[in-house]
Order: C-alpha cells, then structure tokens, then sequence
C-alpha cells in the first residue's frame, strides 16, 4: 500500500486537547504565551476604548445592531430565500448545506468538477468550524491560507488561537523561525538571511502567497454579511489577501452561515460602523469588498455561495441561547476577558475561544462532549464581554442557561455528588431556621480554629481553594445571634 | 423625608462568615437616621446554586427572599453581587418554575432593594457620612458591583468624603478578581492566575487597607495576600463607613 504524500503542513488537532479547565491550567503553565497574551489584548482593549468612545451614538449603535440580528433570526427562512433568489438572479450557484460534511464535499465536487487540485483561501472562522482543510487534503486537493496569520499557524502545524489574530500566541521569533524552517517545502523559500524585523517577515509572506494568488484558478471564502435583497456580499479584512482571492481566480466558493443574513445595505451600514472598532480598535478597515453575482469579464465568473446550518437551527430553536448567532466575530470578547488573556485560545478545544466560544460552541455542537460540559463554566462571569459586546449579546445570562442545561444533562442520566451538595445548600438556604442551625458548625468551627487563619489542607474541593489562599477562621458569633442580644425577644 | 425603614439583607456569607460586616451596615445606617430591622426568615440570594446551573435548588431561595422582604419599603444589602442576583436572576427563576405569581412578586420585591451605597446616595441623599478612617486605601470596584448592580462612582463618591482617607487607584482595577463562586472550585487554576494578580496589583499601591462592597471578593484577593504576608488587609466599604473620629480615638 502507498501512501500519497500530504501536499499541506500536518496541522494541529483539536481532538487531542483535555477538557478546559485540564487544558488551561497546562496553558498557564507558559509564561511567554501569558506575557505575549496580556501585552497583545491591553494594547487591542486600549484601542477599541477609544475607538468606541468617538462615536457618540456607540450605544444606538450597538441596540441596532442587536436589533436587527434578532430581526433576521425570527424571520430567518423568508431573508434566507430572498438572499438565494437575489443571489441566483444575479448569476451565483447557491447551495444549501446541513452540516460540516455536506459543505465539504460541495466545495470538494466544485474543485473536482474544475479540476483544480489547489486553492486559495481568505481567512475565515466557517471553513476553521468544519475543517475544509483537512477534507480537501484528503481529496488530494491542497488549501493554501493567504491570511499573514492564518499562514503563520499553517506552516507551524499549529492551530488558531484567537478569532481575529489566530497567531496572537506566537512572538516574532517563532514567526521567523516556522518561515525559515517550512515557507521552502510548500513554495518559496523565505529569503537568506530574513530577520524576525516585522516588514522582513511581512515581505517574505507576500513574496511566498504572491505565486500561490498568480497560480490559482478556484478561491474559498467565508463571508461576514449577505444582503438578502440584494443578494450582495460582504468581506471585510486587512490586509488585501481577500481581495486577491477575490478577483484574481475564476471560481470563487463561499461558506457562509445561515445567520449571516442581513434584510438591506442600510442595515450593513450599522455593522460596518461596529465591527472595525469592536475587532481591531480601528476607525474603518483597510480592505470592505462587496459583490454581487457575476461581472462579465471582471473577477470571478464563477461563483458559488455555500449556506450552512452546522447546528445553527438548533441554537435558533433556544429562546434563552439564540442571541449568540448575533455574532459577527469581532473578538471584542477575547480581548476583554481575563480567562482568555490568561490561558489563550487553544483551551477552549475549538476555532471559537474566549466567552464567544464559551457560549457558542457547546451550542452548535451540543453537550454530548465532556469539554462542551465543561465550557459553559469556563468564566467567573464577570460580565466584562457583555459591555463590550457590539451585537450586546447577554453572555453571562447564556452561560448560566447553559450550565443549567448541562446540570441538567448529567443529572438525568444519574445523581451525582455536586447535586447532593446543591441540594443541600437549596434546604439550607430555604429557610433562616435551617441556616441557623447550619451555622451552629461554623460556630464549633470557629472555637476550633480560635484567631488563626486556615492554612494547606489536603481535603477535597476546599483544597482547591486553600492550595494558594489562607482563609480567616469563622467566628464563633454570628450575625444572627449579635442581631438576637442587641435587641432581645427577637427581630421586628 | 421621615425616618425610612429599612430590612437589612445581611447576606448568608457575611452573616456567617464576617458579621463585622453587617454589624458596620446596621450602625452606619442608625447613625444616618434609618430604623433597621432584620427579618430573621432571610437567608441567601440563591447564586450559588444557580450560577452552578441548579435552578430548581435556588426556587426556594426566591420565595423565601420574597417572604422575609416583601413587606418592607427598603431592602438593604452589603453587596454588589447579592443586589445584582435579586434583580437579574430572581424573576428569572421564578418564570422558570412557571410560577407567575411569585415572577410578578420577586421582581416587586427587587424593585426595592438596594447595595448600600445605592441607598445612601439615591434615597438618604448623602455622601458625607461623617465617616474617620486615617489609612491609606485602595478600592477594587467588583464585577458584580460594577457591572450587575451597576452602582457606577457611588462607592467612591462616598470613600472621598472620608475624612483621613489617602485613597490610591487601584492598577487594572475593573478586572476581575478570579472569584466567581464556584468558579474558583471547578477552575481553580485559572482562578488563583487571576486572584494572583489582583494582589499582585494591590501590593503595588502600597496600601494599608484593600476595601470592597462585596465581602466574597474580599475573601479571595486577602487570602492570596495572607499566605504571601503581605500585611495588606482587607475590609468592606460598611466598615469604612461605619468607622468614627469617636471610635476610633
């Protein structure tokens, strides 16, 4: 038996990262990675604060936005096929796709039926989702990222770590180090002697991608809005890569999540108003291209939409959860959380890190998973990412919905240790009588202990907390009973 | 205004854990004219369940608020966190378990209860609470102070009328602590990163005294800052308040 050589790097896997909190507290572990992590977010935080405070209406802004995405989410299937009408009418093959493997196979057929063996790529989250890639490059068909950090976590074998800047966990020096070492294998070489300065690096990027654009007859795309009553659409980037998938190739393909509908280009103006302040802290982004349908001797003349469910209907189906398919993957939400800036993006076990991972990933991919399990308690539910938030998506009441859900997945199948001690809790908490008897422990607690703070203790649970925090002693007097001496005969 | 009274709502942690805490609430609310009562019924807020994903656990928890409070006009607690789960997540639970009646109740009672500092300076008016506590401070605002009961400047408009106060910023204040209830069980790591750092922060201004308006955040950060003997101490912004030139001469 022969085995074909791959013609793409070997990439990371998802499959073998633990469940979160296993998985962050390895990633903790990093000290460069956490220092390169806090610089990066402050300084994209810092940005967004500004950019957000010049606009004096931010907050109508953001209420429109919301709006609106709730808007096309009520009335999803009418906008869907307004969009497939307008789309096909103006020369796009539209395609309907139920999930990952109906998608890949779609863009696969394309290729196949162009008989291209190569394609290029604009950085997209929708393609990460259900790892195109990797089918393609079993088709014997390679994917070349043109994206400057897509392609730095391509040629490393390495996997996405953030939605906007998924190299964010690499400094300069690796970035030189995976360019020297691969950029040769997969086409040109980077140049003798480059440095780890950003613009040599930057140029041997270019010099690299720039006979991958010439060469390629078939481009795939995401796509951040399609304008149903137009059939237009929209992709918003930085550094001019898209644009060269966008015109140079004859067939372009695009995966597009059914939520990414928008009714009119008057409702695009809201989001392209939000999403480069929310994203990159910058006022309006380098590269907006829209497009609709075939132009006759101009860009693509063939051209091909990709609509995906992949689990949205099912996060539309939930009153409670359906806000997250407001997103539109502006990385406000890393940026902002103090999980995500400690641990980074490949803890979360998916493309999707931070709150916006937190909440949507178990919800596209339902709770079956442990790490889905576990996500919906990978927050302190701060509420910082709700703030920021540009479609104001509710995280932290979505994240409590959901650890409900998974209580309740996982205590229907069995009791379990953690519902004993919330029940508990429930009948001491149902009554003040009940908690003063409770507090008859703390009390003996208190004499035991007298004025020295609690130390180290190998016991469960409690061990996690005392493992780096002293914990003052109880007192030997409640409120309570201070409460029932001052005024005697009781309260009231 | 006539002589409001007030429910104090002491909270089981501070209850149990810290009643300096409540016992400060009570004196500074006297002090400022108020009558305070402590319906004994009271018990908890409900978070920890249902911030852990038990709703059904929490249901008694919101009938009993609203059986020990309803009655009251003021509704008063020593924390940011506790106002905020009345508010937020009362009403919440009670749709959850299909009770209208006790939705359209729970979200009354909310409706009139209020974090200290929202009480002194929306209904009593003051920011001068004729407080004396010469130390320098730093204050952390706490996320659910800041970003769930939404009490915006209040603490601090009140810890500048404090008279002897050297009151420090606090570097990186508004991040969190790294507490999150059970949060810091299920992802203890993360969350000693987190509590690591806010009292790395909090060394760095020097302060005598780290004060907050929620007792739990407290418990975090001044643990990381006992076991690494820092002598920073923790206190509640009741304690502050409640502090006098008489009491302490």
């Amino acid at each position: 038996m022969t085995t074909t050589a791959r013609r793409t790097p070997e990439p990371g896997t998802w499959l073998g990262i633990p469940v979160f909190p296993k998985a962050a507290k390895q990633s903790l572990q990093n000290a460069e990675q956490r220092k390169n992590l806090a610089h990066a977010t402050g300084t994209i935080r810092d940005k967004r604060i500004v950019r957000a405070s010049e606009v004096p209406e931010w907050e109508e802004l953001r209420t429109a936005a919301a709006q609106i995405k709730d808007r096309v989410g009520r009335h999803l299937d009418q906008y869907l096929l307004q969009a497939e009408a307008a789309m096909t009418a103006a020369g796009v093959t539209v395609h309907w796709a139920r999930d990952a493997a109906d998608a890949n196979k779609i863009v696969a057929d394309i290729a196949k039926a162009k008989g291209v063996d190569e394609v290029v790529k604009i950085k997209s989250m929708v393609t990460q989702e259900i790892d195109l890639n990797e089918h393609l490059e079993a088709e014997g068909i390679a994917a070349w990222e043109t994206d400057l950090a897509e392609l730095i976590v391509q040629l490393g074998h390495d996997l996405p770590s953030h939605i906007l800047v998924p190299a964010i966990h690499r400094n300069r020096s690796e970035v030189r180090e995976i360019f020297v070492k691969e950029m040769g294998q997969y086409g040109r070489p980077a140049p003798d002697g480059v440095s780890d300065n950003p613009p040599e690096l930057a140029e041997a990027a270019r010099l690299h991608l720039r006979e991958k654009f010439l060469r390629a007859k078939m481009a795939v795309s995401g796509g951040n809005f399609i304008v149903a009553d137009t059939g237009t659409l929209v992709i918003v980037e930085s550094e001019g890569n898209g644009r060269m998938c966008l015109t140079l190739p004859e067939t372009l393909v695009s995966v597009v999540g059914i939520e990414k509908v928008l009714p009119t280009l008057a409702d695009l103006e809201v989001f392209l108003k939000l999403l480069p302040r929310s994203s990159t802290g910058e006022r309006m982004n380098p590269y907006t291209s829209l497009w609709t349908g075939v132009t006759p001797c101009d860009g693509p003349q063939d051209l091909h939409v990709i609509l995906l469910d992949n689990g949205r209907s099912n996060v539309l189906a939930d009153p409670e959860g359906r806000a997250a398919l407001r997103c539109i993957r502006c990385s406000a939400c890393l940026n902002i959380c103090p999980i995500y800036e400690r641990v980074g993006g490949h803890a979360y076990g998916s493309p999707y890190p931070g709150p916006i991972g937190a909440i949507l990933g178990p919800q596209l991919r339902g709770l079956e998973g442990a790490n889905e399990r576990a996500l919906p308690f990978a927050s302190s539910l701060c509420g910082a990412c709700n703030d920021v938030c540009p479609v104001k998506i509710p995280f932290t009441d979505i994240l409590v919905h959901l650890r409900h859900k998974v209580v309740e997945h996982k205590t229907a199948k069995h009791p379990t240790g953690e519902q004993a001690l919330m029940k508990g809790a429930g009948w001491v908490m149902a009554d003040g009588k009940h908690l003063a008897t409770v507090q008859k422990g703390s009390r003996l607690a208190g004499k035991m202990f007298g004025d020295k703070w609690i130390g180290p203790l190998p016991v469960p649970l409690a061990g996690r907390w005392l493992q780096a925090r002293d914990v003052e002693p109880p007192p030997t007097q409640t409120f309570r009973q201070w409460w029932k001496k001052e005024h005697e005969g009781g309260a009231k | 205004m006539s002589q409001p009274h007030v429910a104090l709502f002491a909270t089981c942690i501070t209850d149990t854990m810290k009643p300096s805490v409540p016992i400060a609430t009570v004196k500074l609310l006297e002090r400022l004219g108020c009558k305070v009562s402590y319906p004994e019924r009271q018990t908890c807020c409900g978070q920890i369940m249902t911030n852990t994903g038990y709703w059904d656990e929490a249901v008694p928890t919101v009938k009993n608020y609203v059986r020990s409070f309803g009655e009251y006009d003021y509704i008063v607690a020593p924390s940011g966190s506790c106002v905020g789960s009345v508010r937020e997540q009362h009403p919440m639970l009670a749709k959850h378990a299909k009770d209208e009646s006790l939705a359209r109740e729970a979200t009354a009672v909310a409706a009139k209860t209020y974090e200290l500092t929202e009480f002194i300076v929306d209904v009593l008016g003051v920011t001068d609470v004729g407080a004396y506590f010469p130390h320098r401070v730093t204050y952390h605002p706490t996320c659910h102070s800041m970003r769930i009961a939404k009490v915006g400047d209040r603490p601090l408009q009140l810890l500048r009328a404090v008279r002897g106060i050297d009151l420090i910023d606090l570097p990186k204040a508004e991040q969190c602590c790294g507490f999150g209830g059970t949060f810091s069980l299920k992802n203890p790591d993360v969350s000693i990163a987190m509590a690591t750092d806010k009292a790395r922060h909090v060394r760095s201004t020097d302060a005598e005294y780290l004060v907050a308006g929620d007792h739990a955040c407290l418990m975090n950060i001044g643990g990381v800052l006992h076991r690494g003997r820092s002598g920073v101490k923790t206190i509640h912004l009741a304690e502050i308040l409640a502090s006098t030139e008489e009491a302490a001469a």
